[in-house]
């Protein structure tokens, strides 16, 4: 089973995001960066899958060179490929992101054998554009489903479920297919030390990006941070004391009827 | 201006419907969700707020809807579409498309833009909506705006229509503009005020009901029947993925937190899996579920289905009782959409209670179980 995960390197971010002074970025002088915790499930599904199946996670990002550190992030947990679509540090659009990965995708396919499976993030954490890996499947004319919250794979084909305003929804899928993940769909372990040492050693190959156009009729003006407000609750009081006060405010909202 | 918006739809006490599930070949020939059965099929909440900002950027201009399903013209869905401002809904059956089928759905929605000539379709940004509009992009090749919270006519001095959506699941709010000839948005309805039922803004008396036109599929040949519209034919390959709907396997009686009227939330504070019982107590009593913070997912004490948040799933209660939750911005992500939120917290000074109305300070293990003895001592005095 030949895997290919997609992840996006984002600024980990606290209770508070700081933009930069043009409004249009976020401030990360004082920021790690990290992947989406959806990313971290597919990347610990993929090598939990070949664990199982035999073949080989590949993991993938477009984004600048210090986005290697992502790559060598999930080497440690078990990838055994890393790809860089390099960019220039210009934003790209989802459109434009998988147009290159779709096209990156197809080439190796011609060259060896292809990937039978590409897992994604249902959504980046920080675009939160819930697209790329749709678009990447129409690119190559291969089925997708999103949002998935547990998948069986098998050489035939794989089975992924999810849930909505509660009833399951299974979806049977020939491969290769796209799927798109949320967290949930397991408990990704943690780096082990001949992991950690594994991957910085790793090759990681570069692909240069080629006829991608970034305008894609979708242009960020300016970015805020939505205002807090002063609001506060209304203390009803203090341990089982205030017991009394918050049985008399549930019946007035309703709650006990 | 003409928009059109993709409605999800509730069906009362049926929210599993079997279809059988050809490995290949045409539609599994099933019941579907025969929504005629129901009198009382309702537009979920959600959807109602997508229609609000649909209508808003139609003004003068005309709304329609799409609902897929064998929906009853003659039920009373065209009446309270109508109340919403929508002038034509267009009813897609199951001839066309047997159950959720997102790929199908998109072709389908594809095609009644070229019908329709519609400049903007609107779906709320949930799991369906997000999925369905994307592959319309896709399929479009045109852009498609996530999570919106607002968007302006098209105007030639700003380049296109003016939106604001959220990103980083809502610790930013992004203002862009988007040049596309047909706009394609999913809107935040969580972190938008509801919209009440209203006339259209339009002149004259408001329609008694919007004008039903069914989509029938594309049969060489056949002329559809008056005030029907041909679905564009459908390639195969867009009915590979297709959802085989089953009730949810360990499902606590189906109660979903993601419809649950009362949430009774748990995190950290509780302190252990074994320290969720009176919550679960509670949360019957109040009729509904327990959710809980990613810290008590991560610790294994609670499965992942049970989690609220920016990666778990957004709740949209009557009330939200959070105990032992500090209110981290990815936890508020998920439940700022609850009516009202109250927090019992041993830390006045804990971010909850900038988003609560109402707050007991003190320590939910004496908190909780003396609260669940008064609701009883009060029911059984009743
Ligand atoms: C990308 C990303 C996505 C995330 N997604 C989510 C998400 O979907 N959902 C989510 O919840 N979090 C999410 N988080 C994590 C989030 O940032 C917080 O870490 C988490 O919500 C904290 O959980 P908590 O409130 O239970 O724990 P804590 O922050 O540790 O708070 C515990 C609270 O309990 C109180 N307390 C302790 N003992 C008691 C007691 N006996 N009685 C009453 N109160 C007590 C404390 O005063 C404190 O306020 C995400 C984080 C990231 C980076
Ligand atoms: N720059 C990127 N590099 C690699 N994968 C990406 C990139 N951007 C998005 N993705 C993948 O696509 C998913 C959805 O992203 P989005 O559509 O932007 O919300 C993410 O969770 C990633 O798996």
């Amino acid at each position: 089973m030949e895997i290919l995960v997609c992840v996006k390197r984002v600024p980990t971010v606290g209770g508070r995001i700081t933009l930069t002074g043009d409004g249009l970025g976020v401030d990360t002088r004082m920021s790690g960066f990290t992947i989406s915790p959806h990313e971290e499930c597919a990347v610990e599904e993929a090598v939990r899958i070949t664990e199982r199946l035999g073949g080989t996670v590949s993991v993938l990002t477009l984004g600048p060179e210090s986005a290697i550190e992502q790559l060598r992030g999930a080497l440690a947990l078990g990838a055994g490929r890393a790809v860089l679509l390099e960019t220039d540090g210009r934003e790209y659009g989802p459109i434009a992101t998988a147009t290159a990965i779709a096209s990156e995708i197809g080439s190796r396919a011609a060259a060896e054998p292809g990937y039978d499976l590409a897992l994604f993030g249902n959504e980046a954490s920080d675009t939160g554009d819930y697209q790329v890996g749709i678009r990447v499947a129409h690119l190559l004319g291969w089925p997708v489903v999103t949002g998935i919250k547990s998948l069986d794979v098998s050489a035939d084909g794989v089975v992924a479920r999810r849930e909505y305003r509660g009833v399951e929804e299974a979806y049977s899928l020939p491969l290769p297919a796209v799927v798109t993940v949320k967290e949930g769909l397991n408990l990704p372990r943690y780096p082990s030390l001949p992991g950690r040492l594994r991957a910085k050693r790793a090759p990681v190959e570069r692909v240069e990006i080629k006829d991608v156009s970034l305008p894609e009729g979708l242009r960020k003006t300016r970015l805020r941070v939505p205002e807090g407000g002063t609001h506060q609750a209304t203390v009803l009081g203090e341990g089982v004391a205030a017991v009394p006060e918050l049985v008399r405010v549930l019946d007035e909202l309703g709650i006990l009827s | 201006m003409k928009a059109l918006v993709l409605l999800e739809l509730e069906v009362p006490g049926d929210t599993a419907v079997d279809y059988q599930y050809p490995a290949t070949g045409n539609p599994p020939q099933s019941s579907g969700t025969s929504l005629s059965a129901h009198a009382d099929v309702t537009v979920t909440e959600a959807s109602l707020r997508a229609l609000g900002v649909g209508r808003a950027l139609a003004g003068t201009g005309s709304l329609a809807a799409v609902v897929f399903g064998d929906a009853d013209a003659g039920g009373g869905l065209p009446g309270v579409l109508a109340e919403h401002g929508v002038g034509d809904v267009y009813l897609v059956g199951s001839a066309v498309v047997a159950g959720y089928a997102p790929q199908a759905w998109a072709r389908v929605i594809a095609g009644l833009i070229e019908e329709t000539g519609a400049t903007a379709v609107l779906a709320a940004a949930t799991d369906r909506g997000n999925e369905v509009m994307a592959h319309l992009g896709a399929i479009t090749g045109l852009p498609m705006a996530a999570n919106c919270l607002s968007v302006s006519a098209p105007a030639p001095a700003d380049g296109g229509y003016v939106i604001t959506r959220q990103r980083w699941a809502g610790l930013l709010e992004e203002e862009a503009v988007l040049d596309a000839p047909v706009a394609l948005l999913t809107v935040a309805a969580e972190a938008i005020p509801p919209t009440e039922a209203d006339a259209p803004s339009g002149s004259g008396a408001p329609p008694e009901a919007a004008e039903v036109h069914r989509v029938v599929p594309d049969i060489s040949g056949m002329a559809p029947s008056p005030g029907a519209v041909c679905a564009p034919a459908i390639p195969d390959g867009d009915l590979v993925v297709r959802a085989v709907e089953s009730p949810v396997r360990d499902g606590g009686g189906g109660a979903s937190l993601a419809t649950a009227r009362v949430v009774v939330g748990g995190g950290r504070g509780v302190g252990g899996a074994d320290g969720f019982a009176p919550l679960e107590e509670l949360a019957s009593l109040l009729g509904g579920v327990v959710g809980v913070s990613r810290v008590v997912t991560s610790e294994g004490w609670r499965p992942h289905r049970q989690q609220v948040g920016q990666t778990g799933t957004k709740i949209t209660p009557e009330l939200y009782l959070a105990c032992g939750i500090s209110g981290a911005i990815q936890h508020i992500a998920g439940c700022s959409g609850a009516k009202h939120i109250i927090a019992i917290n041993t830390d006045p000074g804990a971010p909850i209670l900038a988003h609560a109305d109402y707050a007991v300070i003190g320590d939910l293990h004496e908190i909780i179980p003396a609260l669940v003895a008064a609701i009883r001592a009060r029911s059984a005095a009743a």
